[in-house]
């Protein structure tokens, strides 16, 4: 098992025929054949990298069947194209856009959350984020396929290339990874660490999970509180931006420490007394989740 | 983005949000007697984004035309530092004349961005003036927080929640609601992540004033907003402004070990590693996604502007882009530039073995290293 996604999901592209949408969905499609429709309004009816492309996600899902999406729409329409894909009752949302404004994810955020209170399902990945990947299963995202390995590990992270990294090292030592989600660097997100746990908490397959953070917000504080309250596998954590300076975002929009909240001292000393393996040094992920599991998965 | 006190009360104006008479904005370089001085006093603000800076001597009160110009002149061209400036000296480019008036109690405001509940939230305090972080560590029950329905505004009982709770004079009342309500209206209009009054001033003949302002706005939303996006980024230094404009993310830091990465986590991560390892970083870079020779090339040229640097760092992890083309890029682009300082470079991800190849058979002078741990270690020992 795994969680958000696994061999028998079925996605559609959203701004599949652009430039990023065209490369990346074809990288996504050679690793196992998930995709089976894309939408790009006004090229309805015609045919790219071999699969139908809809005008719109409802029309798509009238010819095939699909329970998520995958969306490289740019960042001034794809807020709307999250709430189109949510409307058309797709399930699995991930969105891979960097730029979109925030007062147009609280906007989208508002939306979902009144759905889900309707008792509809629908999980929002991104924006701004790699994707999710189920190794050997599905890849819908950007992140590079050969560095997996499928295995017991789950892998939460804020940042794209700090996962890679992660995933890197563990492959390295030999151990896979049941799911890695990048959740995202934007203040205003879809799932969250929380949310992401909790479902790795509910899967077998998963025996321990590592968790990629930055400084901003206040993510892993509530993440050490499940952690702590909930959660008995063992998890791992990574805070970067421990020598940025406050007041100035670097890259991420959401890492940013504005007065005494999101400081990663506080995310540290929240996450060590919620029983969070804590890795100060980068270059030891690999190493440090190696020692405390012994699981070597030949 | 953040604006400068005059750009915001420009758009407080808009919002016909209260400010005090301006008799305009004087730039470093302009003749002082252009400005026109009616009334009787004055105080001159240092247009400068440093929170505290009128006990660093940027905001005066001048009784007399003379002391005015005479507090004018000394003002443009000197240098602040607050504990809101990093330990850095902002140099005083402009200064903002406004007419004096008679404050009797100080109130904060402000509009932000509630990331918790994915929503904006209105803050306030009976006792303005101060730094609300300071408040709300030590006396958080002072604080009063009002969650804000954006797409509907800020509605009348939350105002009078606010209102009362505050302990206004009645008579204020409908001055205040209009205030706060413009306030949530102006917040959302701009695509704000913070928008704050401090302080909203009484004045002795009661009516309110806003008389400090602070905006930050979202980078993100600046395509809707072509008035905000013509704006100087008066926080980013000449370099970052010149990386931005050819797409690389660069933040100016006060170490010495230049840092060249690709994606935003990992370079913010190498900036820890290398302090870490018992250095400093020089800066943040993200080269992106798509390192090509150019964009190496390009890193490298900015990075070198900072005098500063006395050894860079290259981390690459190569996923979509494979590590022999950007060793490629890195041996082409250090032919380019006159490199004089040690070189170390770790990369990492698809087709490294090759990339790592290409590094040693090129003629340049560098070391590799197998982990960011190594790297950064290695950067350190070479200074």
């Amino acid at each position: 098992m795994s969680i958000l996604l696994n061999k028998d999901s079925k996605m559609i592209v959203q701004g599949f025929t652009g430039a990023q949408g065209t490369f990346h969905a074809k990288l996504c499609m050679e690793y196992h054949k998930n995709i089976v429709a894309g939408v790009t309004p006004g090229k309805g009816g015609t045919k790219h990298l071999g699969i139908p492309v809809f005008n719109t996600v409802k029309e798509a899902l009238k010819e095939v069947s699909a329970n998520s999406s995958l969306i490289f729409v740019p960042p001034p329409f794809a807020a709307d194209s999250i709430l189109e894909a949510a409307h058309a009752g797709i399930e699995v949302i991930i969105c891979i856009t960097e730029g979109i404004p925030v007062l147009d994810m609280i906007r989208v955020k508002k939306q979902l959350t009144a759905m889900k209170a309707e008792g509809k399902k629908v999980n929002l990945i991104g924006p701004n984020c790699p994707g999710v990947i189920t190794p050997e299963e599905c890849k819908a995202g950007i992140m590079p396929a050969y560095i997996h390995k499928k295995g017991p590990v789950g892998i939460i992270s804020r940042s794209g290339t700090l996962t890679y990294e992660a995933v890197w090292q563990l492959t390295q030592e030999n151990i896979g990874q049941s799911t890695v989600v990048g959740i995202g660097g934007d203040p205003i997100q879809g799932m969250n660490f929380d949310d992401t746990l909790k479902m790795f908490h509910k899967d077998p397959e998963t025996k321990a999970i590592v968790m990629i953070g930055e400084i901003g917000g206040s993510a892993e504080e509530d993440a050490a509180k499940f952690i702590k309250e909930k959660m008995d596998k063992p998890v791992f954590s990574f805070i970067a931006g421990k020598t940025a300076p406050p007041g100035r975002t670097m890259g991420h929009a959401g890492a940013i420490v504005e007065g005494n909240s999101g400081t990663h001292a506080m995310k540290i000393e929240t996450l060590k007394n919620a029983g969070v393996t804590i890795v100060e040094n980068l270059s030891e992920i690999g190493k440090v989740v190696k020692e405390n599991l012994k699981i070597a998965t030949k | 983005m953040k604006l400068l006190e005059y750009e915001g009360k420009d758009i407080f104006e808009k919002y016909q949000i209260p400010i005090a008479k301006r008799f305009g904005v004087i730039k470093l370089g302009d003749n002082l007697k252009s400005i026109d001085l009616k009334g009787k006093q004055w105080v001159i603000k240092a247009q400068v984004l440093a929170g505290g800076r009128g006990k660093a001597g940027g905001v005066k009160l001048a009784k007399s035309k003379e002391e005015a110009y005479k507090i004018i002149e000394k003002m443009l061209g000197m240098e602040i530092k607050t504990h809101q400036t990093q330990g850095r000296a902002l140099k005083v480019k402009e200064a903002l004349i406004e007419e004096a008036n008679d404050i009797k109690r100080e109130i904060y405001l402000s509009v932000v961005l509630d990331r918790a509940h994915c929503s904006a939230m209105l803050i306030a305090s009976a006792e303005g003036g101060m730094s609300i972080e300071e408040l709300a560590k030590d006396h958080p029950e002072k604080i009063i927080k009002i969650p804000v329905d954006l797409s509907e505004g800020l509605q009348d009982f939350q105002v009078r929640e606010l209102f009362f709770r505050l302990g206004f004079d009645k008579k204020l009342y409908k001055e205040f609601s209009a205030l706060a309500k413009n306030l949530c209206r102006l917040f959302k209009d701009i695509d704000a992540n913070l928008v704050e009054i401090n302080p909203l001033a009484i004045t002795g003949d009661g009516k309110l004033l806003a008389i400090d302002s602070k905006i930050v706005t979202d980078d993100n939303a600046l395509f809707r907003h072509k008035d905000l996006q013509a704006k100087e980024d008066h926080e980013a230094s000449a370099i970052e402004k010149e990386a931005k404009e050819i797409g690389i993310n660069y933040i100016g830091l006060d170490g010495n070990i230049g840092c060249m990465v690709n994606g935003a986590g990992l370079a913010m991560a190498t900036l820890d590693t290398v302090k870490l390892a018992g250095g400093n970083a020089a800066n943040f870079l993200d080269v992106g996604g798509g390192a090509t020779v150019d964009q190496i090339t390009k890193a490298f040229q900015i990075i070198l502007k900072d005098k500063k640097v006395k050894a860079v760092l290259v981390n690459i992890f190569g996923g979509i882009m494979k590590c022999d083309d950007i060793a490629n890029g890195v041996v082409e682009a250090t032919k380019k530039i006159n490199l004089n300082v040690p070189l170390i470079v770790r990369l990492e991800g698809t087709r490294v073995k090759e990339g790592k190849q290409i590094l040693l058979d090129s003629s340049i002078k560098l070391e590799q290293a197998d982990s960011l741990w190594e790297a950064a270690q290695k950067a350190v020992k070479s200074i």
